[in-house]
């Protein structure tokens, strides 16, 4: 995802002036090109996350789209009172793209790990929140947020992930993407869990059990609608994304649910609410805290 | 008489909102002035103009100050400053850049403006914008580490069309700055940073305005030595006044102090 996202960003920056990219020293081999390009367009500010995001809003005040890249803890938390004040509440055309989603970072470490990053993004207002699962969605995401007022949040996986839709997919800021046609369960997705609920999808075919694989690439604004309908339908409802179980995707599909007045099954899957002090990479960590096919 | 009439701005918006900080609003007034009304290249009439000056008052807690300020320069009446920290008003405590024109940057939690306002020099060099930009910090604000960020990023860059001035009045919410983080050697600091800095006397309206017309290739600092509560006998140099606000004995003490003051002051 990061490669799709700095050469759509590289696409975009060569028609559209305003496109400023920053990093707080991290990104090394993935945006030299951009830097190569344009110069004067690219700043490293050095390990000062909290500089990179003052520095990003006085560009976006003065009509620059700026975009921050960093790892995820580091983009979100280290500086999440900068984003709070000069990014959110400014309501500046600020971009903060991060990577290594949930255990991507796996052996790295629970510094590396970013599992409370949708919660802490999708509290503040004015904030959109968008974690794109496959290429597609995050090539489509990068270039509508050229154009999109305000302030966002792009959780990209990191590299190679497999492509999962059609070429053809629609993809906008806001709306859910059926993925697979089924009545037996709905399963939403979002962000780096999209293949996984891919695959799961696939085992769960090969027992006849036909299940609706739904992705969600923006968390906020949610798809309401896309929720009501399902809850109107009485269709079971699974969430799974790679972050705590608190704040993420399956808390706010909860929210809806919880004030629509039905009844239906509903299951979060998620991370527990705890820090992970396994070693391993993200498939191994994936399996050692829950992240697994539920029997359904 | 507008350095009179913003002190009593100030005074009386600390009294009838009973609101705090008429201390470090005091120490800024000279600083305020002299850049609105001297050096700024600012319009009251299109705040919005692109190649504004613009000024960041990072330390927010002074903005009855700022807004005291813009309205004297004619950013909006006078009569909106009855509107300061009270129900229902448009002034927030904290400044908030959609309250009113002439406000360029929302600030109240300390650290930011100076990033903020990088960015802004930044914008204005690539864009060959002649804006200048002007950051005024606290010398306690001094204490977050963001602000050094900040620094070092200026003087790597060369920024010379931002200039930051800090209001070094020795007092900070809890008591005397060098007792809480020692900063004796401020203008040193800055210094080793690469800046270009200057110490004047932040009431010398000759000596500021003087260092501010100065031009230099590097990012610059002005440190600027004011007295906290600066005008008012009872409030220079006392801690309490960084929370305290004026009851209507002591509003009256300190307007009559003023007039007495600028009675035959000539501007």
């Amino acid at each position: 995802m990061r490669t799709t996202f700095i050469e759509t960003l590289i696409d975009e920056a060569e028609q559209d002036e305003r496109v400023f990219l920053i990093t707080p020293d991290l990104g090394f081999s993935v945006l030299e090109k951009f830097q190569k390009k344009f110069p004067k367009r690219f700043l490293n500010v050095g390990i000062a996350e909290q500089n990179a995001i003052g520095i990003a809003s006085g560009l976006a005040l003065s009509g620059k789209i700026v975009y921050v890249y960093s790892i995820i803890p580091f983009i979100t938390m280290r500086c999440f009172e900068q984003i709070r004040i000069d990014v959110a509440y400014l309501n500046a055309n600020v971009r903060l793209v991060g990577v290594g989603a949930g255990l991507s970072y796996g052996p790295q470490g629970a510094t590396h790990h970013a599992i409370e990053d949708i919660g802490l993004m999708r509290a503040l207002p004015n904030m959109t929140v968008c974690c794109p699962g496959d290429p597609l969605e995050a090539r489509e995401i990068t270039k509508a947020s050229i154009n999109y007022k305000g302030p966002m949040y792009i959780r990209l996986g990191k590299n190679n992930e497999p492509r999962i839709h059609k070429p053809d997919t629609q993809i906008t800021i806001g709306k859910a993407v059926e993925v697979t046609q089924g009545d037996y369960l709905a399963l939403i997705t979002t962000s780096n869990t999209l293949e996984l609920g891919m695959q799961w999808v696939k085992e769960w075919a090969n027992e006849d059990l036909q299940v609706r694989l739904i992705s969600m690439p923006t968390v906020k604004p949610i798809d309401k609608e896309a929720i009501f309908n399902l809850i109107q339908e009485g269709i079971p409802i699974y969430t799974l994304e790679e972050h705590s179980i608190i704040g993420g995707l399956g808390t706010a599909i909860a929210e809806i649910i919880a004030e629509s007045d039905k009844k239906i099954k509903f299951k979060r899957i998620g991370l527990p609410d705890s820090f992970s002090h396994n070693v391993g990479d993200q498939k191994f960590l994936r399996e050692k805290l829950g992240l697994i096919k539920p029997l359904i | 008489m507008y350095i009179k009439n913003i002190r009593k701005s100030i005074l009386k918006m600390t009294h009838y909102s009973k609101s705090s900080h008429v201390g470090t609003c005091l120490s800024i007034v000279d600083i305020l002035y002299v850049l609105y009304f001297k050096i700024l290249n600012v319009d009251p009439k299109f705040p919005n103009n692109v190649t504004r000056d613009k000024f960041i008052l990072s330390k927010g807690h002074g903005s009855a100050a700022l807004y005291a300020v813009l309205a004297e320069k004619g950013f909006f009446s006078k009569d909106v400053l009855k509107q300061y920290y009270i129900n229902g008003g448009v002034l927030p405590g904290h400044l908030d850049m959609t309250a009113v024109p002439g406000i360029e940057l929302s600030t109240g939690s300390l650290g930011h403006g100076l990033s903020v306002g990088v960015g802004m020099a930044i914008s204005n060099l690539v864009d060959r914008n002649p804006g200048n930009i002007y950051v005024l910090l606290g010398d306690g604000e001094c204490n977050e580490g963001s602000v050094w960020e900040a620094i070092m990023f200026a003087s790597h860059h060369k920024l010379s069309n931002i200039t930051a001035i800090v209001d070094h009045n020795n007092l900070q919410g809890f008591g005397r700055t060098e007792d809480i983080i020692n900063q004796k050697n401020l203008a040193e600091r800055w210094r080793s940073f690469e800046w270009e800095v200057f110490e004047v006397d932040g009431h010398s309206l000759i000596d500021l305005e003087k260092t501010f017309k100065i031009i230099s290739n590097k990012p610059k600092v002005i440190i600027a030595h004011t007295i906290k509560g600066k005008g008012i006998s009872f409030m220079e140099n006392k801690l309490e006044w960084h929370y305290k606000s004026p009851n209507d004995e002591e509003l009256n003490l300190a307007l009559s102090e003023l007039d007495k003051t600028y009675e035959n002051y000539f501007y």
